[in-house]
């Protein structure tokens, strides 16, 4: 077993030198979670599939708005000023399947990603980022609204 | 006894706030709902549907197998740029005040040789098939102006009948609600749940009423046309719906447009 | 094939900023149609950014994320003129590429 490894390993030489050149690691080429996580049905899980629990962390923002006009696009951004950050999670507390989207963060690529999520209601928005192997969260509430007839 | 005072304190410190903070939390809505608006300007899907009529125009179709490119929006054949400000005008070779919408569908029929009766009727199965394709070219003919202000023409004599077609159309009122389009759109000031109503029996202003459709609606991820808008005004209203490219609704956008003369459009927008 | 994405790449001072409009329906799985029954989950999983071979960033996507989806992210070390390709692959195996040049 050792050795079909080595040699899938070897088989994969440009895989291998980036590696050897520190520009990614073996864990950052892997996927961050399994697809399974993405099936959760709370919090909690959606944490354990990450990884556990993760501690609080102002170097770590949410950037969503306080009240969104509709839940089916809200605008989701996570920021890390914590140093190796390699992955950014985006939980929506009360939807059906919490985990909503993973980044994975190469070195040379900022922490930072904005993207657009469903919302099912008014909730948290959880961020976990994972910087050199610990995780660490920030949570925004957001407050989901409907919107007038017209417009 | 201490404590039951300050319990006392608090309660009433705690119900004046209520009633101040009803007053603020509207603002704070306001303002959230703002920031929410705001933010959702970067990266408008409007750009998808604008890229798809940009991909059409150039496009050989249709039974003369030929494309879009010298159609005549009225500014020339072929120039887009500043046209959709101008629309509805009055267009000599169809005898007819058109809309940006009715006249796409004139191209369609002279240079591309689709049946105009075809693209009428699939016009009412909003955004699919032959619609969608309408849709995105509609899209694309108006970001060419975006930034630019409305210059609706009113020389012609059909222009200007239209204009007061259309302000009639504007304050009548009917159907089971006894309703106008000036119930909602008639005065300064009023709102129905987040959405502002804007004004629309004078200028109201840069990127606000006429000015703003086409636009993408992100609560069901439609690009919406100005001839959608009215068709959906008019249900909402409770009345029969206008014919896609019906005179009632291009009277309407002429009113419109020319009330808002001067103001910038900011085609396309992204609204809720 | 897939519509394509608008991407748009940016240099300011040594960053570069990448914003991408995916045109994807982005179904969930668990809507209901006007018969009752649950329309099929169709969604981006996996989004891939490389820049001149390297992967610039990687994300796994649920259907939460919104209909025609809107990415933003920025990296460091690119050139203007240098070319950002953009993937995504789906739940039921389509995908699409794009690139753009920096600008």
């Amino acid at each position: 077993m050792k050795n079909t490894r080595r040699s899938a390993l070897k088989a994969t030489g440009a895989f291998a030198t980036l590696v050897s050149l520190g520009l990614i690691t073996q864990s950052q080429a892997q996927a961050a979670v399994d697809r399974a996580s993405f099936a959760v049905k709370t919090l909690d899980d959606a944490l354990k599939a990450i990884g556990g629990n993760a501690a609080t962390s102002d170097q770590v923002t949410v950037v969503s708005p306080d009240i969104a006009e509709n839940g089916a696009v809200v605008p989701v951004g996570v920021v890390s000023k914590l140093p190796n950050t390699t992955e950014l999670y985006i939980i929506i507390e009360k939807n059906p399947t919490p985990l909503a989207a993973v980044f994975m963060i190469p070195a040379g690529t900022l922490p930072d990603v904005q993207t657009r999520v469903k919302m099912g209601q008014s909730t948290n928005v959880v961020a976990v980022v994972k910087a050199d192997g610990k995780l660490f969260s920030a949570t925004k509430e957001t407050k989901v609204t409907l919107g007038g007839c017209g417009g | 006894m201490n404590k039951s005072l300050v319990q006392k304190q608090v309660l009433a410190a705690a119900a004046l706030l209520v009633c101040m903070g009803a007053a603020q939390a509207q603002d704070a809505t306001a303002e959230g709902i703002a920031k929410y608006r705001e933010m959702l300007q970067d990266g408008n899907p409007a750009e998808l549907f604008e890229m798809k009529g940009e991909e059409l125009w150039t496009q050989k179709r249709g039974p003369k197998n030929a494309t879009l490119e010298k159609c005549d929006f009225g500014k020339g054949p072929g120039v887009i740029k500043g046209a959709f400000v101008e629309l509805p005008r009055y267009f000599a070779d169809t005898g007819r005040v058109q809309d940006l919408e009715t006249r796409l569908i004139t191209c369609m029929e002279t240079l591309q040789g689709f049946k105009s009766e075809d693209l009428y009727k699939a016009a009412d199965n909003y955004g699919k098939g032959e619609s969608a394709n309408m849709v995105a070219l509609t899209t694309y003919v108006a970001t060419a102006s975006k930034g630019m202000d409305f210059a609706l023409p009113q020389t012609n004599e059909k222009e200007k009948t239209m204009y007061e077609v259309g302000k009639r159309l504007f304050f009548a009122r009917g159907g089971p609600h006894d309703f106008a389009c000036a119930t909602c759109h008639g005065v300064d000031g009023q709102r129905i749940r987040l959405q502002d109503l804007p004004n629309l029996t004078q200028n109201p202003g840069d990127g606000v009423g006429f000015a703003a459709w086409p636009a993408y609606r992100v609560s069901n991820a439609q690009l919406w046309t100005m001839q959608k808008r009215l068709n959906d005004c008019y249900r909402q209203q409770r009345f029969p719906e206008p014919k896609f490219g019906s005179e009632a609704t291009i009277a309407l956008a002429v009113y419109m447009g020319v009330n808002s003369k001067g103001s910038e459009s900011i085609v396309p927008s992204i609204k809720r | 094939m897939a519509d394509p994405m608008r991407i748009r790449a940016a240099l300011a001072g040594d960053e570069t900023t990448v914003r991408v409009l995916m045109a994807h329906i982005m179904e969930t799985g668990i809507r209901k149609d006007a018969s009752g029954a649950l329309i099929p989950a169709h969604f981006i999983q996996d989004v891939e950014a490389t820049h001149n071979g390297k992967s610039v960033l990687k994300a796994m996507w649920s259907g939460a994320v919104s209909q025609n989806p809107f990415l933003s992210f920025k990296f460091r070390g690119a050139a203007k003129g240098d070319k950002v390709v953009v993937k995504w692959v789906d739940n039921k195996g389509n995908s699409r590429t794009d690139e753009a040049t920096i600008a």
